[in-house]
């Protein structure tokens, strides 16, 4: 049991004594209770999450976990001694069903009652579903857990056509371990090209000729009209455009909603994501949100977002922990995001957005290059495709304030590296 | 199996078994070795498992990517130009049975 640490029975924020529950047990959560434990935080700590296995590490499952050799064990996000060692209570197979604002209480699935004077959510996203006829066949998969993942791997050993719907980056990171299985792979995006939200035109242009010329089929402008089966297990699809694909595995990966239902029943503002501060505060002091549930002001793009990221859940996690000890600073760490496709490296400093102007750094024939986000004047983010050096660079340059588009960049002899360093020295 | 000697401020140090194909980072993940973070799981992307690797087994190692270069650039704590490395990066097993490394004062 966790003593009241005051004698009016709510700690303030800003007391290291202050009872903090964190509902999820993913990067984020897990990052917001060590950080809390560094920075001095001695009271009452617990992490309820709702899988069943101690905290793991998310990137690897859609890349190296799905190899063909024989499998790799997931990676924990900290050793199971971690947690008793810090003081920190992890619940695993544990949901939280009810929030009582007013009694500044959690109800939790097996039964107890967790009271906090600081609440942070970090509960995540779940796939979005694809609502076509079929779609409950055997054999139609989705990729978030590791449970997922290591499904997916063993259905990965036997399939001989693999069929992916949604060509973003789970998409794309999936076909790129399903080849490696030698498996016939065709992926389907509703639009236009792949990653049409996420990358500039001119990388998502290049990525899709190369996973082409890998020997994807990827086809654009298709979506699913229905899944065809045989004894409830997956047999192939049929396309929006009336086109036929055989498969005998389907993953779907066209998306993830924001788990906001615990926020939205306590009433809680829930837009795309549950919505918080600068300070990473939802409307009530007493309660937070931080990684991909959270949307929140972005200083980098001077909008509201919703991010889906290791950065993004590291960064929060450890903003919210200071700002529960007392910190007053604004959230303002530069997003940054990569993905692995197979030999493609792809690294994005900064936050582009729709509209922004392009300016390509070397010859994407070379198989690496990097392309300048240019928006009002500023370089805004840059993405770069096996340059990890511009990558770098541009974090250094992104994270030190506004950056003015550089001058030459279509000088072949102009480096990002060398941008950086005139502008942000290296300490 | 091979083995990793972890070293700390301070004349403490961790010994710690792995598979062979495992590296350093998940060998200090996995065992709750102090000092090394690990945040990308282990794609060169967040230089949160420097080590410095002690002399005697620097010629073990396996060759620097660009991508490990250019994160190397990057860590919190100085870098060594010699005994820098990610753990990540330090694939155990063949070549590699036994390595020791100091474990830097800050990794974030």
């Amino acid at each position: 049991m966790c003593p009241a640490p005051s004698s009016d029975g709510h700690a303030r924020a800003g007391h290291i004594g202050a009872r903090v529950v964190v509902v999820g047990a993913g990067h984020a959560g897990v990052q917001v209770a060590d950080a809390l434990r560094t920075h001095g935080h001695r009271g009452c700590l617990t992490i309820v999450g709702d899988e069943p296995v101690l905290p793991y590490q998310r990137p690897p499952l859609s890349k190296e976990h799905l190899a063909p050799a024989e499998g790799v064990a997931a990676l924990p996000l900290r050793a199971e001694r971690h947690f008793a060692e810090h003081r920190i209570t992890l619940l695993t197979g544990v949901t939280v069903t009810a929030l009582d604002r007013r009694a500044r209480t959690v109800a939790l699935s097996d039964g107890g009652d967790v009271p906090y004077d600081a609440l942070v959510l970090a509960t995540g996203a779940v796939n979005r579903a694809l609502t076509v006829p079929g779609a409950d066949l055997t054999g139609i998969h989705a990729l978030r857990t590791l449970s997922d993942a290591d499904t997916l791997r063993t259905a990965l050993l036997e399939a001989g056509s693999v069929l992916v719907v949604g060509a973003g980056f789970i998409g794309l990171e999936f076909a790129a371990a399903a080849r490696r299985h030698a498996a016939r792979v065709t992926v389907l995006e509703a639009a236009e090209r792949p990653l049409a939200r996420a990358v500039s035109a001119e990388t998502a242009s290049y990525l899709a000729d190369a996973h082409r010329d890998a020997g994807t089929d990827l086809r654009c402008g298709e979506a699913v009209a229905r899944f065809v089966g045989d004894n409830g297990r997956v047999r192939g699809a049929i396309g929006t455009t009336g086109a036929e694909y055989e498969a005998d595995l389907v993953l779907v990966g066209i998306g993830v909603e924001p788990r906001v239902e615990l926020a939205l029943r306590a009433g809680l503002d829930v837009a795309d994501g549950i919505v918080v501060d600068e300070h990473l505060r939802t409307a009530d002091p007493a309660i937070y949100a931080v990684g991909d549930c959270a949307n929140h002001p972005n200083s980098h793009a001077g909008a509201r977002l919703r991010l889906e990221s290791v950065q993004n859940a590291s960064g929060q996690a450890r903003h919210v922990a200071s700002v529960i000890l007392g910190a007053r600073r604004e959230y303002a760490e530069l997003p940054w995001f990569w993905s692995h496709q197979g030999e493609l490296r792809l690294q994005i400093a900064g936050v582009r957005l729709p509209g922004d102007d392009s300016v390509v750094l070397g010859d994407p024939a070379t198989g690496r290059f990097s392309v300048c986000c240019l928006r009002g004047g500023r370089l805004v983010a840059v993405e770069s495709v096996n340059r990890p050096a511009d990558h770098m660079a541009a974090r250094r340059l992104l994270a030190a304030g506004p950056v003015p588009a550089p001058e030459n960049p279509h000088d072949p002899a102009f480096s990002l590296k060398r941008f950086a360093q005139e502008l942000v020295p290296a300490p | 199996m091979p083995k990793v000697v972890f070293h700390h401020h301070g004349d403490t140090s961790t010994v710690v078994e792995a598979d062979a194909g495992s590296n350093v980072m998940r060998a200090a993940v996995q065992n709750g070795v102090a000092g090394i973070v690990g945040e990308c799981g282990g794609q060169a992307m967040c230089a949160t498992c420097h080590v410095y690797v002690r002399e005697s087994h620097l010629g073990a190692l396996p060759p620097i990517s660009e991508d490990e270069e250019e994160m190397l650039d990057c860590t919190a704590a100085p870098r060594d130009d010699r005994r820098s490395r990610l753990g990540c990066q330090l694939t155990l097993g063949e070549g590699l049975e036994e390595v020791e490394v100091d474990v830097p004062g800050a990794q974030l």
